[in-house]
């Protein structure tokens, strides 16, 4: 290749991220979903003709990588390639093909120079519902999860198709917003289409395929390197987490080769009566996450710095759940696999393996109900976003009340008091939480929280890293495990449909991460300064 | 006779005006441990150049980063912030998120004052403002007791839902006062009353914080201007682009945060309205950064919150958020001291590290070694030993593409030619790329911009920009090398108030809004009014949202008083202001009113037109030319050189082309056409797409 076309079509690589960010961004500016503008739950890709994934925008969580790139292939082999046309715009929310859940609408839009197709831009975001039970793990089976969108058509040569809109409308709960979120799907795809040819146009060209196969022999090239120092071999971890009804115990078992990293998950507990389960897509998303993270997390994600991450499982694991087994809530088990999959990659890397941090959410998901039949007050939804500590890493301490490897953010207490009737007593440090080691772990922290006046709280606790603490890495101690009970000391399961009185309040003490080293290591000025900020009190877990 | 002073970083600007308008500049160098003496030394220099007397300045206006330097170097008082119980920890778990997906590594933003000085009392509003837990009096007096013994020269108070009922801070205020009587006090509802407690307290941290140092700074500052001679009033400028006094300024050093760069866009705004061109884009590049802003109808882009010291590659949330009005402009790692790598993936990479003035581009021969965006200019030919302006540095090419080849040639197998051709445009790409989502997260289409290019950099890069982004037009106005300070005199006095209030259109609180309407104006005007007694203008806007939504956007107001139409009329601006913002509405939502603002400022008077005119006597020969790359044939052209001094108006010059100054070069690629204008300013267009 001549210097010349090397230098455009790194400019077009730019380019490209660039065009994916800006539609991210316009997704996040308008989304009802809180998901979607707290937490990143969105994702946009652009891909080649064949379906393989060019670029990508990096949006804050990792649930969407592989899930993503994977899906438009199955859009291509769905629709039938005959069957493309200017002017389409296609739409599933399969979990299996798309990413994970019901809630994660899929929108994928073909981009035609003349007659020729020459790649297509695909968008997900979480919508506010798909009917069903509502958000949760209640369901027994996917029917009751939601509808599902096989892959189809929303728009065929520019003609909307109005049938799928009514039944979507009539199908789900803030019908305005939920339609209003997939017409803003389709307009970002709308964007990117346009922005793409703007550039073709710029440097004269009328195909993507030699700026892709530019851009993935490159990637793969790097990719490869960042492998090739890692020793081969096969590598094997186990974790237990409470799991819903019943402990689950994940399993993991990471071979690398020359080729590439394949994690098995034989060995890992069976699917759950509930909707904890996870496609193996969406689990492929937290081990390649976890990886890349770990290797080279500057490597940009497409189709050549993906594909030498894949992963196999026994049909009808937790991590390999199939259809119909309910997966409304995959991430409360999906979000411990990158965990578990780096502590596999402990030994092969151990500068840079962190130990296991709190892993799961702490959400707060609630009804507030009228808490006296008699005296009806309006129904609201409340939702929060809270974290645990995160794992020491091997040079530094781990991250305080910070999400990973999600990448979600809480939201501000006065908004969410302006907004429902509740009131957050308190969201303060839990002292104490982080394992001690030479780094000490992330602390968690304490959040009190109670209804206003005439209001109740209904909701579906799911606190994990209570029974199965967060586990200290090469001599450094456990976390704090989690701890929930109500201010009058009543104890409350960490699972389960519960009520929040009207004049109660519900304390949650959120999980720490692990340490990391042996604690006698720490170094005596940081040991003083845990002692002076009141992160550690002599009898706490580091005394 | 009227002086601008900006200082920055590395240096001190010191423009003045002379009773006929025209403007002379000098640059000092910046004095870190007391700033008053660089810029007295830079005002005594240049009125003795002018042939005039401290005593014939009428006004000094001053921009400082002396308050943004102090948070992000850590040199504040020893502060202490004492928040709701239940609350101690805001500012340090910040949003719980990491800045950065990808890295096991990351080290979050330290909270500007630690935990052991965060200090909780019993008390508690409601969302409504109304009290849930009584405010805490012999708690209160404990805390005081723990201040006292701490020795604390600053405190800062932020309770939640002060924006709503301020009146717990405030009796803290008066016990901490009653008993230290010589402590600095700032309270969340006086600095920053708007929602969100982790902004609003760490606003509040950072008031405090920078207090005793800057109002001292500024009591020196006047007093050594008085001994000197100049009993003029002294201004300062601050974020939102305005002039306040100093006693304000001493009240709320936290807007005086990035008050320069205000400078600039306030001087590009000042153009857009001489030439009458109401849609512009601010192009400021300097040695370590690049800003872009939008300037709309004369007046840029304005914001309510910003984050400073973004310490990861610029990257949202490595900071920390501060909630003022500020103007608002995107920053980026692309100056032309920023220094050119390779990554793994075999791409260039630009910045965001500099090589500063110190040590400088390899090709300044002061001992720098890494390729930089100056030096990728230097090998491509827009910059020259022979015009290169700054005094005092020997340009050195061989140094430049010695530091290309051993930095990025050699890895991707590149002539240094090459290799610079490959930096040029990956910085230009960035500069593009920032501007283009800088446009998308305003709702705006910069299709029929006009860029304006100052700063150093600025010219070298803007024509290829223009082209990138598809403009038509660029103007490099005179003066650009210290646009900041020029700017810093055409700014009106204005002060911005800013106050959360949570209504809805389905059951809008007419009163309520009134009422705070009302106080807001009172409390915007008072500010004015402590500077000037000129007329005034008032602006109201509101941040509004569809239930439901996280992000809010601006609307403004056309009335200063609801009545019982206000639901409907609110709806129908937001429903047109989301339409220009994301191209459709939504029916049938509820809307909710967020944030309210209410901005007065002086009538200043619109500058008299220029009218711009691409008309031209013809070609101006020149008898000097070097060979320059043209990115648009993509090859070497033997390019015209031309002294920006020599053009008179009307003179044109065809690309391709440099014209050199003393503090920058514009370079034109060969399908641009520049035509000397008779202000002095340089108006750029493509062959073909001329605007008259």
């Amino acid at each position: 290749m001549s210097s010349k076309r090397e230098l455009h079509y790194q400019v077009m690589w730019n380019r490209l991220i660039s065009i994916l960010e800006e539609q991210a961004l316009t997704l996040v500016r308008t989304a009802f979903s809180t998901s979607v503008r707290e937490a990143g739950d969105l994702s946009a890709g652009v891909f080649d003709r064949q379906g393989r994934m060019i670029a990508q925008a990096v949006t804050g969580t990792p649930g969407h990588v592989n899930t993503m790139a994977a899906a438009v292939p199955h859009f291509i082999e769905d629709i039938g390639p005959h069957r493309i046309y200017p002017g389409d715009v296609y739409i599933t929310n399969d979990p299996w093909k798309g990413t994970g859940h019901l809630h994660d609408i899929t929108v994928t839009t073909p981009v035609f120079v003349e007659d020729d197709l020459i790649g297509f831009f695909a968008c997900t975001a979480h919508v506010v519902d798909v009917g069903g039970r509502g958000y949760g793990p209640d369901a027994s089976e996917i029917y009751e999860e939601g509808f599902l969108i096989p892959i189809m058509k929303w728009v065929t040569r520019g003609e909307l198709n109005t049938d799928l809109v009514n039944i979507i409308k009539n199908n789900v709960r803030e019908s305005d917003q939920v339609v209003g979120d997939i017409h803003g799907l389709a307009a970002c795809n709308e964007t990117g289409r346009r922005a793409l040819k703007a550039m073709l146009a710029e440097f004269d060209l009328d195909t993507l395929d030699d700026l892709a196969e530019f851009i993935f022999d490159r990637t793969h090239a790097a990719t490869m390197a960042a492998l090739e120092p890692v020793q081969k071999g096969t590598f094997t971890n186990t974790m237990t987490v409470d799991g819903y009804d019943e402990p689950v115990q994940l399993a993991v078992s990471i071979e690398v080769t020359d080729k590439g990293m394949n994690a098995d998950f034989t060995g890992t507990s069976g699917i759950s009566k509930y909707g904890i389960n996870v496609p193996l897509n969406y689990a492929a998303a937290y081990f390649t996450y976890g990886m890349l993270v770990a290797l080279a997390p500057e490597l940009p994600n497409n189709y050549a710095s993906l594909a030498p991450f894949t992963v196999s499982a026994p049909e009808n694991v937790i991590v390999n759940a199939v259809h119909p087994a309910p997966v409304s809530v995959r991430h409360v088990i999906g979000h411990f696999v990158t965990d578990l999959c780096l502590g596999a990659m402990a030994e092969p890397l151990p500068n840079t393996v962190p130990a296991e941090g709190a892993g799961a959410l702490w959400n707060f998901q609630a009804s507030a109900r009228s808490a006296d039949r008699d005296n009806p007050v309006p129904p609201i939804e409340i939702l929060m976003f809270n974290s645990g500590g995160s794992g020491a890493r091997p040079t530094l301490d781990g991250l305080t009340a910070t999400a990973f490897p999600s990448g979600v953010m809480t939201m501000s207490a006065e908004a969410t008091e302006q907004i429902g009737p509740i009131i957050i007593w308190r969201k303060e440090i839990r002292e104490d939480s982080g394992g001690a080691g030479k780094q000490r772990g992330g602390l968690g922290q304490v959040i009190e929280i109670g209804p206003t006046e005439g209001y109740q709280f209904e909701f579906q606790a799911m606190f994990d890293r209570v029974a199965n603490p967060a586990r200290g890495r090469n001599g450094g101690s456990d976390g704090a495990p989690g701890k929930v009970y109500l201010d009058d000391g009543t104890p409350f399961a960490t699972k389960g449909k519960q009520i929040v009185p009207t004049d109660r309040r519900l304390i949650m003490e959120l999980p720490g991460g692990g340490g990391f080293g042996p604690p006698e290591q720490r170094d005596s000025a940081a040991m003083a300064n845990d002692i002076e900020q009141g992160y550690v009190n002599s009898g706490g877990l580091d005394g | 006779m009227r002086i601008g002073a900006d200082v920055g970083g590395t240096f001190t600007d010191v423009v003045l005006e002379g009773t006929d308008g025209s403007f002379t500049s000098t640059k000092v160098l910046t004095t870190h441990e007391a700033p008053e003496i660089g810029i007295l030394n830079g005002i005594e220099q240049i009125m003795t150049e002018a042939g005039a007397a401290m005593a014939d300045l009428v006004q000094i206006i001053h921009g400082t980063t002396l308050a943004t330097n102090a948070l992000i170097e850590r040199r504040g008082a020893n502060t202490a912030l004492v928040t709701t119980k239940g609350f101690r920890d805001v500012i340090e778990t910040r949003t719980e998120g990491r800045y950065e997906q990808y890295d096991l590594n990351i080290v979050l933003p330290k909270p500007l004052i630690p935990r052991k000085d965060r200090f909780v009392v019993s008390e508690r509003l409601s969302a409504s403002g109304d009290e849930l837990i009584p405010f805490d009096e012999d708690g209160a007096a404990a805390v005081i007791e723990e201040i006292a013994d701490g020795g604390y020269q600053s405190v800062a108070v932020g309770f939640l839902h002060s924006y709503r009922n301020p009146l717990n801070e405030r009796r803290f205020r008066e016990l901490l006062l009653a008993a230290l009587p010589d402590v600095s006090v700032s309270i969340s509802s006086e600095v920053s009353p708007q929602m969100r407690e982790y902004e609003r307290f760490n606003t509040v941290a950072a008031n405090a914080y920078v207090q005793p140092l800057m109002a001292s700074y500024l009591m020196r500052l006047q007093s050594e201007l008085t001994e000197r001679g100049a009993s003029c009033p002294l201004y300062m400028i601050h974020s939102g682009g305005g002039l306040m006094s100093v006693e304000s300024a001493a009240d709320f050093p936290v807007r005086l945060v990035e008050s320069g760069p205000a400078g600039g866009a306030i001087f590009a705004a000042d153009l857009a309205a001489r030439y009458g061109r109401d849609r512009v884009l601010s192009f400021d590049m300097g040695g370590t950064t690049a800003k872009i802003s939008l300037i709309e109808d004369f007046n840029p882009a304005t914001a309510k919150t910003f984050e400073v010291d973004r310490s990861a590659r610029f990257k949202k949330g490595s900071g920390m958020p501060i909630s003022i009005p500020v103007i608002e402009m995107i920053e980026i790692g692309a100056g032309g001291g920023s220094i050119a790598s390779v990554d793994s993936l075999g791409q260039i990479r630009i910045g965001p590290h500099s090589a500063g003035s110190e040590p400088g581009p390899a090709a300044y021969d002061l001992g720098g070694t890494e390729p930089t965006v100056t030096d990728a200019n230097v090998q491509l030919g827009r910059l020259h030993p022979e015009t290169f302006g700054a005094t005092g540095i020997d340009l050195s090419p061989a140094k430049a593409a010695q530091a290309i080849t051993n930095a990025v040639g050699d890895t991707l197998g590149m002539d240094a030619a090459t290799a610079a051709i490959g930096i040029s445009e990956v910085v230009d790409e960035n500069m593009t790329n920032a501007a283009r989502v800088h446009a998308v997260e305003n709702g705006k289409n910069l299709a029929g911009f006009t860029m304006i290019a100052f700063g150093g950099g600025a010219p070298l890069h803007a024509s290829r920009l223009l082209d990138k982004l598809g403009l038509d037009e660029l103007i490099v106005p005179p003066g650009a090398g210290v646009g900041s300070a020029i700017g810093f005199l055409r700014a009106p006095f204005s002060y911005e108030a800013v106050r959360s209030f949570y209504t809805n259109t389905d059951a809008f609180d007419v009163a309520g809004a009134n009422t705070m309407l009302a106080e807001l104006t009172a409390e915007a005007e008072s500010f004015v009014r402590r500077g000037t007694d000129a007329p005034t203008v008032v602006e109201r806007q509101v941040s509004m949202r569809y239930a439901g939504q996280g992000w809010e956007i601006p609307v403004t107001l056309e009335a200063s008083e609801f009545d019982d139409q206000a639901a409907e009329l609110l709806a129908a601006s937001f429903t047109k202001a989301y339409e220009e913002f994301f191209g459709r509405a939504i029916d049938d939502l509820r809307i909710e009113t967020v944030s309210w603002a209410v901005k007065v400022s002086s009538v200043v008077e619109p500058p008299e037109r220029v009218l711009l005119s691409s008309d031209t006597e013809g070609i101006v020969a020149s008898s000097a030319s070097r060979p320059m790359y043209d990115p648009v044939t993509d090859d070497l052209k033997e390019s015209t050189v031309i002294y920006r001094d020599s053009m008179t108006a009307g003179a044109a010059i065809a690309g391709p082309a440099v014209i050199v100054e003393d503090q920058t070069t514009t370079v034109l690629a060969s399908h641009h056409l520049c035509v000397m204008q008779p202000d002095g300013s340089l108006l750029v267009t493509r062959e073909g797409a001329v605007r008259l």
